[in-house]
């Protein structure tokens, strides 16, 4: 967890687009990043779905933080984020059925979703409203983008299309597996393997030591 | 199908055909992170499994006499129930195994968030299990979630000692070898079929 | 001081519980009938799909010893284990019965809506709502047309069988090439909802709803 006080409510959006996404640096919330990323559509719906969630129990629970004993505070967490759940589930269900039942359980999985447990307690329980609703935002939006490529890739490789739209034509024989479990798998892992060797190689022509990330995994 | 066998499936399902971990990518938590030492993994596969049935139960229950009635507190009521079932199982993991207990660190109160637990709440009330279902899909959910951790913590173990290069090892790696175990359970598909 | 501590810790629980409990029914009261009405648009378009000629749906529960119609449900009630649902025309004449059935596949299970004509003794079309084969192959219970088509004109007597080709008896069903399991599990699903449902139909045709029939146009 970065010890520096939050300087702008822009630097603390911006910090969860790339430098601490929770996808690819934090290796948060993997659950639902790779069971509904089959394709881009779904990883979009799923990362709006928890960038909502996040934005609103940040604000919420950072409003709250001066009254919130500390014994119950995760339980307390908790219940604010299932609300949040909860209200996003049905609103799902009611303005887009379809979307709904692809992602099915995993919108109520939402609640369990380590990334955003961890920035209230990191974060939002902190800090003010403003800075919370940053973080959220950010972290939300990160979260969002790891999503989109992540199924992007997969649904480009696995059907030959994007968010639905077919890219190559009926003679593009597609590689099935990416949209199956062990797909999810081997994907996530060459992305990170891809981000990995570009952050190395940018270390190598600056010339700087590797900046410490692994301090930035929270819990 | 007669009932033996549908039981059967279920169970087989779950363990086997359609692992938790790696078909359904649920507990991943648990699996990256602990996976490192084969016999932790095996214990906290075994806390799962107990936490899930509890879970199962009262979520048979809940979904019998208490959430017809309000359908929209079922999230919150499930989460209320793992919570509890977790704080319960870890103090009596405390009294009884202190050395346990040390062992499994942090990841004990953690049986909270793994997504497993509360996914097979969810599974089990969108199928429609009765009580027994429910437990034999407890038992085979988290024999298969203990059954992934096992062996990805075995894996593990061997490519601690191999010749890896640097860059592709920590989650990259990790991944690829979830990735390759999940490619061989898919191999259990049809194991049950149809005749 | 223990005492106001605890009060404290619990008084902040149930709040934040009443406060989320609130929130929750809010939301509740404004989405479910949205909510509803896609499901019931939903339904009706599956049942129109398996029963051709069909414009109004109707829902019919078993009660345990007999069938009845579900009591002003529009069409959307009743959970899969007890209800079928029954289709009318344009001119409120009884199309036929609309069953949903579910069975194990090939990677897990298949739910499905098959059409049944009870006068010709067929079954008149079939629908995969769910299920989770695999991609390119077992799969094709949903894509392949012509395995569709095959249910359009079914006898069901002495029961549905598969076979790989070429089959040419009313109550045969070519299985799909290379996805032999998904097929098998298809006609055993229906045969398996036949074995349930059809000695609890009733012997009359029955009759419109007296109230206006739940349409929706397609």
């Amino acid at each position: 967890m970065s010890a520096k006080t939050p300087e702008s409510a822009y630097a603390e959006l911006v910090k969860g687009l790339w430098e601490e996404n929770p996808v690819f640096i934090q290796v948060l919330g993997m659950c639902p990043a790779l069971a509904v990323t089959n394709t881009a559509v779904n990883g979009l719906a799923m990362g709006g779905a928890t960038l909502f969630v996040m934005v609103m129990s940040s604000l919420m629970i950072s409003s709250l933080r001066k009254v919130i004993p500390r014994q119950v505070r995760i339980s307390t967490y908790i219940v604010v984020i299932a609300t949040f759940v909860t209200v996003a589930d049905m609103l799902l269900e009611a303005f887009t059925p379809l979307i709904h039942k692809e992602l099915g359980a995993f919108i109520s999985l939402i609640v369990v979703n380590c990334l955003i447990l961890g920035r209230q307690e990191a974060f939002a329980s902190k800090n003010t409203p403003r800075m919370a609703v940053a973080d959220g935002l950010g972290m939300g939006i990160g979260f969002t983008f790891a999503l989109v490529l992540l199924g992007g890739a997969r649904e480009v490789l696995g059907k030959g299309a994007l968010f639905g739209v077919s890219l190559f034509g009926d003679a593009f024989e597609p590689w099935i597996i990416m949209i199956l479990p062990p797909g999810g798998f081997l994907m996530l892992g060459f992305l990170l393997l891809l981000f990995a060797s570009v952050k190395e190689a940018k270390e190598n022509l600056n010339g700087s030591p590797a900046a410490d990330t692994s301090d930035e995994r929270a819990a | 199908m007669e009932d033996n066998l549908q039981l059967l499936w279920i169970f087989v399902g779950a363990l086997l055909v359609n692992n938790f971990t790696l078909s359904y990518f649920l507990g991943l938590c648990p699996f990256f992170g602990v996976s490192g030492r084969l016999d932790t993994a095996f214990r906290l596969g075994l806390a799962n499994i107990f936490v899930m049935v509890i879970t199962s139960l009262c979520a048979s229950f809940l979904n019998a006499f208490v959430l017809p009635h309000a359908p929209y507190l079922r999230l919150i009521s499930f989460i209320v129930v793992i919570a509890s079932t977790v704080q319960f199982v870890e103090m009596v993991v405390r009294k009884l195994s202190p050395v346990l207990f040390r062992a499994l660190g942090i990841f004990l109160p953690l049986i909270t968030t793994n997504c497993a637990i509360l996914a097979l709440a969810l599974f089990q009330t969108s199928r429609g299990y009765g009580v027994l279902e429910g437990i034999v899909f407890a038992l085979g959910a988290g024999g298969g979630l203990t059954l992934a951790l096992v062996l990805m913590a075995g894996l593990r173990e061997e490519a601690e000692l191999s010749n890896i290069p640097g860059i592709i090892r920590g989650t990259a790696m990790n991944l690829i070898i979830a990735g390759i175990l999940s490619l061989a359970f898919m191999g259990f598909a049809g194991l049950f079929s149809a005749s | 001081m223990k005492i106001p501590q605890s009060v404290s810790l619990v008084g902040t629980l149930t709040l934040a519980g009443l406060l989320s409990g609130l929130v929750i029914v809010g939301v509740h009261r404004w989405t479910e009938p949205i909510i509803r009405e896609n499901k019931a648009r939903a339904l009706q378009e599956s049942v129109f799909e398996v029963l051709p000629g069909s414009e109004a749906v109707e829902a019919w529960v078993w009660s345990g010893e007999e069938l009845d119609p579900a009591a002003g449900d529009g069409g959307a009630g009743g959970s899969e284990g007890d209800a079928i649902y029954a289709g009318f025309g344009a001119g409120g004449e009884f199309v036929g019965w609309a069953i949903p059935a579910a069975g194990a596949g090939y990677q897990d299970t298949i739910r499905l809506l098959y059409g049944y004509d009870p006068q010709r003794r067929q079954v008149v079309g079939m629908r995969v709502l769910e299920s989770r084969e695999t991609p390119g192959l077992g799969d094709r219970i949903i894509k392949d047309l012509s395995f569709v088509s095959e249910f359009e004109a079914l006898a069901i007597e002495p029961r549905v069988v598969l076979v790989k080709e070429g089959g040419d008896a009313p109550n045969e069903v070519d299985a799909i090439t290379g996805a032999t399991i998904s097929s098998q599990a298809v006609v055993d699903v229906i045969n398996s909802g036949n074995e349930v449902w059809l000695q609890r139909l009733p012997e009359t045709t029955p009759a419109a709803p007296s109230q206006p029939p739940t349409e929706v146009s397609p």
